[in-house]
């Protein structure tokens, strides 16, 4: 099992760097979008999705409250009063504690991806060095967050959204669509084969994402916006220094371990 | 045996090889699963914020 253990060892160093500076961006960038559109969610009523929700009143109310909660999300009053998951069993409380179970996910997750680019890499002979990384990184993010995103938008607390299941069934099914099309392409030099990794590629879009019955919601169009824009972009970020970790750990891996012959330039 | 002998230093059969690599890919799958898609309340609550951040499918 050396084989193993060495993909475990890179994969926990890549995805401890690349979770920690995931969890950093989100802070910054994604976590205020997610805190202002819960202001939206208390305020229509509960946690759950309720298509009914945001009626005319509602949204009216809604207008001239939004101005207000922007300007000082966090001194909000409904989101101190009430902690969203009641009847949903145990959560994190707000502040510190949901921010360190956030980085504990990212840190978890973050090796969990790096395991799978580890081990697929190695099936196409490995990451050799921060360059093959940066490559291996955006076929990463075009295969986990470019590919589902397009079905299935980042979406913020308060919006509403097909059957869980039903998303999950196609956000999985999209990854490995799109990775193995990717890898036809990439990897098979044939031309058959590079149509039919086009076709993977497209088939899960033709297909089309589980949709709600209803795009209403009472978070602004503005906000989705920039939550949609926050995530992508530090998705990119994250693979980014996921693939180039890779590349760098496994290159003094196989440079101490292995003569200059068996590294890969 | 040419692919085997120079991948992590690790001289190993290929059909070892590709068992290994395999079971770290699918670790990694099933991690990243059970944080990130779990239906237990309790993970939903705790990775919120992560799920809302990597566009999983949440609620």
């Amino acid at each position: 099992m050396n084989l193993f253990r060495n993909v475990v060892f890179i994969a926990a160093i890549a995805g401890l760097v690349a979770g920690v500076v995931l969890a950093c961006m989100q802070a910054y960038a994604t976590v205020p979008l997610i805190l202002k559109a819960e202001v939206y969610e208390q305020a229509g009523g509960g946690h759950h999705h309720d298509h009914a929700a945001p009626a005319a009143t509602d949204t009216n109310a809604m207008s001239t409250a939004a101005p207000a909660a922007n300007a000082m999300s966090s001194a909000a009053p409904a989101q101190a009063a009430a902690p969203a998951a009641q009847d949903e069993g145990w959560a994190p409380a707000d502040g510190f504690e949901r921010f360190a179970f956030s980085v504990l996910a990212n840190i978890v997750t973050g090796i969990g991806f790096a395991l799978i680019l580890v081990a697929v890499s190695e099936f196409a002979g490995g990451i050799g060095n921060w360059r093959q990384g940066v490559f291996w990184g955006l076929a990463g993010f075009a295969v986990f967050t470019l590919a589902p995103g397009l079905g299935l938008p980042p979406e913020l607390p308060a919006m509403p959204a097909a059957d869980l299941t039903q998303r999950q069934i196609w956000w999985w099914a999209t990854v490995a669509a799109t990775a193995a099309g990717l890898g036809l392409i990439a990897f098979r030099k044939s031309l058959p084969l590079a149509i039919l990794g086009v076709a993977l590629i497209v088939a899960p879009h033709v297909v089309g994402a589980p949709q709600p019955e209803s795009f209403e919601t009472a978070i602004p169009e503005g906000l989705h916006h920039q939550f949609v824009v926050a995530v992508t972009l530090t998705n990119l970020v994250f693979w980014l220094v996921l693939g180039v970790v890779v590349g760098v750990v496994r290159g003094r891996f196989t440079g101490t371990a292995t003569s200059l012959r068996d590294s890969f330039a | 045996m040419n692919t085997a002998s120079v991948s992590l230093g690790a001289s190993v059969s290929s059909q070892s090889r590709f068992m290994q690599l395999a079971l770290a890919a699918f670790l990694g799958i099933f991690v990243m699963g059970f944080v990130g898609f779990s239906h237990i309340d309790a993970v939903h609550n705790a990775a919120h914020d992560y799920r809302h951040s990597m566009a999983f499918p949440c609620h």
